[in-house]
């Protein structure tokens, strides 16, 4: 068995879509468990199993208070997953965008063949 | 840029990448573009970046090697062999970085539909350390600000 690296508990927990939404919520601010419950149709014990597990991976946490026990986004771990994706992203993007480039010209020169065969 | 945020970039399972891409071309062309040095360098990789060595041997069993020149003068080399090639459809290769432990398994298939091709490249890394690593290395070693988590919560939604 491998050791987890901090970025696997993050992409891990990043891989749910009812996990994103919820960070997706919080990054507007603070929200109980009943008020990240609310938009979702599932049950007020299935999100507070999804917190734990974004709680576990850092990227939440809990506040004190017994009774509300408000939920925040802890940005550091998402900032490196972030990191990490756009890195990657950027390189292919780029790399996509000359690929565009050198597709064009050969469709030109494709087209450029084609008109001389005809004549 | 006219292209940016086409690409969709995913973390699939915990050791692979899943990338979607869709170009104005047919896949013959991408095909092409892929498997021919003097095209392969004329794209592979963004701007500042060169290839300084691309050899493809683009046959089943066949390999390549790459180094890649970052913008900073440093230089990653890498190699890799083909397993798979149905052209212009799909292809499986494994590949592997200098002073890097394990393959990873890379599957492109090349999708035509309307003279638009797309792209779906599944990058499965041998272990999560190498997954972890791949990134960095990619930086072109500006410093630069990521500070963009609306944003990837936006996309990975």
């Amino acid at each position: 068995m491998q050791a987890a690296t901090p970025l696997d508990a993050t992409f891990a927990a990043l891989a749910d879509p009812t996990r994103r939404a919820i960070l997706a919520r919080l990054a507007e601010g603070e929200a109980t468990v009943l008020e990240l419950a609310q938009p979702f149709a599932i049950s007020q014990p299935a999100i507070s199993k999804h917190l734990k597990v974004l709680e576990r991976a850092g990227l939440i946490s809990r506040g004190r208070d017994a009774q509300r026990r408000p939920c925040r986004l802890e940005p550091t771990p998402l900032a490196a997953a972030n990191h990490w994706l756009e890195n990657y992203r950027r390189f292919w993007e780029e790399s996509f965008e000359r690929l565009d480039v050198l597709l064009d010209e050969m469709k030109a020169e494709q087209k450029k063949v084609k008109r001389g065969k005809r004549r | 840029m006219k292209n940016t945020g086409n690409l969709k970039v995913e973390m699939h399972g915990d050791r692979a990448v899943l990338m979607t891409r869709v170009f104005d071309a047919p896949r013959q062309m991408l095909w092409d573009a892929f498997s021919k040095p003097e095209l392969m360098k004329r794209w592979f990789g963004p701007r500042g970046y060169t290839l300084a060595v691309c050899e493809i041997d683009h046959r089943v069993g066949g390999g390549f090697r790459f180094v890649i020149e970052r913008p900073d003068g440093e230089q990653v080399g890498m190699r890799g062999t083909f397993r798979e090639l149905q052209a212009p459809e799909r292809s499986v290769h494994v590949e592997s970085f200098d002073n890097m432990p394990g393959e990873s398994t890379v599957t492109a298939v090349f999708t035509e539909a309307n003279g638009k091709t797309t792209l779906i490249a599944t990058v499965e890394y041998p272990t999560r350390e190498v997954r972890d690593m791949v990134a960095p290395m990619m930086e072109p070693g500006a410093a630069e600000s990521y500070d963009k988590l609306a944003e990837l919560l936006a996309e990975t939604n």
